[in-house]
C-alpha cells in the first residue's frame, strides 16, 4: 500500500502581487518502507511539497492521501489530528521545544497522543539510547550541540511509529560528520523500523543514503530516479 | 489532551522571561492588596456609620403615627399599645423595643438656651436597645419612667455652661397647643460616638414628659433593635403583621434614606473600585500575555506543526495566565490580610474627626475584612483576568504552524 499518493497537486503563492509558483501538477507515490529524497535547487518546491504532504499546508488543487485518508477537505484541528498520529517531523532547525528536556522532548508527541506515563517513558529512553544520546535525557536543548538536537529531534518524529516521517534539510544546519551521522541515522531506522521516509535536501552527500530521488524544478517533478535498496 | 503537559508547558514559560512575570506579578499583588484594603476600610466605614447611627437611636425599624416624621409634635402620638402588638414585640428575635416620647424641646441653663430633641424613655427599655451605662461619664441614667430628672450630653453641658447636679428648664408644646415647661436636675452626663448626637438628644423619665405635655400614656415611637441590621427578617414580617391601626412600622432604611443611601454607594463602590483597579491591571496583563505570545510566535508553530490541536495552544495561554493571576492573588490576599492585622483593633481617626462625623461615623475606624470581599476581589479578578487574556491566546492558536515556524 502507498503511505503517500498525491496527484497534479498545484499551489502558487502570491508575493508582493506578484503569482510565484510553488507547486505545479505534482504526481506521486510513496510506498510504505521508502526512504525518498527530494532535491532540487532553492525555490523548487521541496519545502511546499513536504509540507502540503504533511498537512501543514494546503494545495490549491489536486487531491492528496496519505495513510489511506483523503485530507483534501480537512479541518484545522482534524489536520493537526493527522500530524500527531500519523507523520513525524523534522525541520531544518529550532526543532525542540526550549522548555522541555530531550526526553520530555521526545516524549511531548506521545502525550499529545493520550499514551500512559510509563510507556512513553520507556520508549522515548529506548529511542533516545537508539540516537546515541543515552545519559544526555536531562538536558534542555540549549545544553546540546547542534547534531544532539537534531538527534532528538529524529528521536521524537520516530518515536510513535508514525506512517510517515518527512524532514525538510535536515543536514542544512550541521557540519559534514554530523550529517553523514544524521544520515546513518536516518538509514538505520529506516531499515531496522521500516518506516517511510522523505527528505528534502539540496544536498548531494544527503542525496547518497536514498533509494529514490526525485528532482524538482520551479515547482515540477523534472526526474525521478530509484536505485537498488543499500546500495548506498 | 494531556492537561499535565499543559500545565507543565505553561508554567515552565512563565518563568522563561522571570524579570517581566515578576513585575506583572508587582503589580497584581498591588492591586489585589489595594483593593482589599480599601474593601475592608471601606466596610468598616460603613459598619461603624450603620452602628452608631442606628443602634443610638433609631433601632432597626419604628413604629410612628403615619404622619409623625412630617411634623414630630405631640399632636402625632400613637396610643397605648395593643395586646398582639406587644405580643409580637417580645419575639425571640427582637433584642429590644422601646416606647418613647420624642419631641423638639428648649433647654434652658442660666447661661444659655438651645433646641433638643427631648426623650422621654422607659431607662429599662432604653438599656435594652442602645443606650449603655458605660455612655455615661459622670453620674448616673434614669432610674425609672417616673424619674424626674435629666440626662444630656457631655457637649450639651458645656455649651450650656452648667454642671452635674444643676438645674435646667425643659420646655415643649402641649397637647393642647400651650407651653409646658418643667425644671429637672441633671444626673448624668453621657457621651456618644458623635458629638452632634450629644448636643441634640436630652434623656428624661418618660411619664414625666407625658405629665409635662398632656400626653396621657401616648408615646411619639417605638424603636426596635434586631440581631443585624442587614437582615430585618423574620421578626419585620410579624410585627408587621400585628401592627394597630393608624400605625405605621417603617425599616431603618425607610427611617434614614441618607444612611441606606451611603450604604449602597459604598457597597457599589467596592465593586466599581475592583473593577477601576482591575482595568488597570488588564491592559499590563494583555500586554504581558501579548509579549509572551509574540517572543514565542516560531515556537508555537512547532508545536501545532506537531500536531497539538489549536485548542490545546489556548488552553496553554490561559493557564499561563492563569498561574500569574492565582499567584499575584494568593500574594496579595495574604499581604492584604497580614497588613490589617495590626488595624484589626482600631485606626484612630480623631485628628479627622470632624470630617469624620460628617460621614456619620465615630472617632474610631474598625476595618472590616470578610471572606466574602476577598472572594469576591479574587473571582472578578480571575474572570477579567482571563477574559483579557483571551485575545491573545486566541491569536495564538489561530497562529499558522509554517508562517510561524519561519518568522524570525
Ligand atoms: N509563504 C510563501 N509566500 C510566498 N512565496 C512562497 C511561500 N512559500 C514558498 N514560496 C515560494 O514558492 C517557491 C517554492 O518554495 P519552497 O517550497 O520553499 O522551495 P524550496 O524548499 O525548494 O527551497 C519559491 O519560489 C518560494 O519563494
Ligand atoms: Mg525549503
Amino acid at each position: 500500500m502507498a503511505a503517500v499518493t498525491c496527484k497534479d497537486l498545484c499551489k502558487t503563492f502570491s508575493q508582493g502581487g506578484e503569482r510565484v509558483i510553488g507547486l505545479e501538477r505534482v504526481t506521486l507515490e510513496v510506498e510504505e518502507g521508502e526512504f525518498l529524497c527530494l532535491s532540487g535547487p532553492s525555490g523548487s518546491g521541496k519545502t511546499t511539497l513536504l509540507n502540503t504532504i504533511g498537512g501543514l499546508d494546503t494545495p490549491d488543487s489536486g487531491s492528496i492521501t496519505v495513510a489511506g485518508q483523503c485530507i483534501d477537505r480537512f479541518s484545522r484541528e482534524q489536520l493537526a489530528n493527522l500530524r500527531l498520529h500519523n507523520i513525524g517531523f523534522v525541520f531544518q532547525a529550532y526543532n525542540l521545544i526550549p522548555v522541555l528536556s530531550a526526553r520530555e522532548n521526545v516524549e511531548f508527541v506521545m502525550q499529545l497522543q493520550g499514551r500512559g506515563l510509563a510507556t512513553r517513558r520507556a520508549l522515548a529512553m529506548t529511542i533516545l539510547e537508539e540516537v546515541g544520546l543515552a545519559g544526555l535525557e536531562d538536558r534542555r536543548p540549549a545544553q546540546l550541540s547542534g547534531g544532539q538536537q537534531q538527534r532528538v529531534a529524529v528521536a521524537r518524529a520516530i518515536a510513535s511509529d508514525p506512517v510517515l516521517v518527512l524532514a525538510d534539510e535536515p543536514t542544512a544546519n550541521l557540519d559534514s560528520r554530523n550529517s553523514s551521522q544524521l544520515m546513518e541515522l536516518f538509514a538505520e531506522l529506516n531499515r531496522r523500523r521500516s518506516a517511510t521516509f522523505v527528505i528534502a535536501t539540496h544536498d548531494k552527500r544527503v542525496m547518497d543514503f536514498c533509494h529514490r530521488r526525485i528532482s524538482l524544478q520551479d515547482g515540477r517533478i523534472v526526474n525521478a530516479e530509484s536505485r537498488a535498496a543499500g546500495s548506498a | 489532551m494531556s492537561l499535565l503537559l499543559l500545565t507543565k508547558l505553561a508554567w515552565r514559560n512563565l518563568w522563561r522571561n522571570y524579570r517581566r512575570t515578576l513585575i506583572m506579578l508587582a503589580a497584581i499583588i498591588l492591586g489585589v492588596w489595594a483593593m482589599i484594603m480599601m474593601n475592608a476600610l471601606m466596610r468598616g466605614m460603613v459598619d461603624g456609620m450603620l452602628d452608631s447611627g442606628l443602634k443610638y437611636l433609631p433601632g432597626h425599624a419604628q413604629l410612628h403615627h403615619p404622619a409623625y416624621r412630617d411634623d414630630p409634635g405631640v399632636a402625632h402620638s400613637l396610643e397605648a399599645l395593643s395586646a398582639p402588638l406587644q405580643e409580637a414585640l417580645a419575639d425571640r428575635d427582637i433584642l429590644g423595643w422601646s416606647a418613647r416620647v420624642k419631641v423638639p424641646a428648649m433647654i434652658s441653663s442660666e447661661r444659655d438656651s438651645r433646641g433638643v430633641v427631648l426623650l422621654g424613655v422607659d431607662p429599662m427599655q432604653e438599656l435594652s436597645i442602645g443606650f449603655a451605662e458605660t455612655d455615661l461619664v459622670q453620674g448616673r441614667f434614669l432610674e425609672s419612667a417616673t424619674d424626674p430628672s435629666v440626662v444630656v450630653g457631655e457637649a450639651m453641658l458645656k455649651r450650656l455652661e452648667t454642671r452635674l447636679g444643676r438645674r435646667i428648664v425643659l420646655s415643649s408644646q402641649t397637647v393642647g397647643n400651650e407651653v409646658g415647661e418643667r425644671g429637672f436636675p441633671i444626673v448624668g452626663v453621657y457621651r456618644a460616638s458623635l458629638p452632634s448626637l450629644e448636643e441634640t438628644l436630652v434623656y428624661a423619665g418618660r411619664e414625666v414628659v407625658q405629665g409635662m405635655l398632656g400626653m396621657g400614656g401616648a408615646v411619639s415611637e417605638v424603636a426596635i433593635l434586631g440581631p443585624d441590621y442587614r437582615r430585618l427578617e423574620p421578626w419585620f414580617g410579624r410585627v408587621a403583621a400585628a401592627v394597630d391601626e393608624g400605625m405605621v412600622l417603617e425599616g431603618w432604611r425607610e427611617l434614614d434614606e441618607y444612611l441606606a443611601l451611603s450604604l449602597s454607594i459604598q457597597g457599589g463602590a467596592g465593586i466599581v473600585l475592583i473593577v477601576v483597579i482591575f482595568l488597570a491591571l488588564s491592559f499590563g496583563l494583555v500586554n504581558t500575555m501579548a509579549m509572551a505570545v509574540f517572543e514565542r510566535v516560531r515556537e508555537m508553530g512547532l508545536l501545532l506543526a506537531l500536531g497539538m490541536p489549536p485548542h490545546a495552544m489556548l488552553y496553554q495561554v490561559l493557564l499561563e495566565a492563569l498561574f500569574l493571576l492565582l499567584l499575584g492573588l494568593l500574594a496579595g490576599n495574604l499581604l492584604g490580610w497580614l497588613s490589617l492585622q495590626p488595624l484589626l483593633s482600631g485606626i484612630d481617626l480623631s485628628a479627622l474627626a470632624e470630617a469624620a462625623e460628617l460621614s456619620g461615623m465615630g472617632a474610631t475606624l474598625y476595618p472590616n475584612l470578610r471572606g466574602v470581599d476577598m472572594l469576591r476581589a479574587t473571582l472578578i479578578v480571575i474572570f477579567l483576568g482571563l477574559a483579557a487574556s483571551l485575545i491573545p491566546a486566541w491569536r495564538a492558536a489561530r497562529l499558522d504552524p509554517v508562517t510561524s515556524m519561519n518568522e524570525y
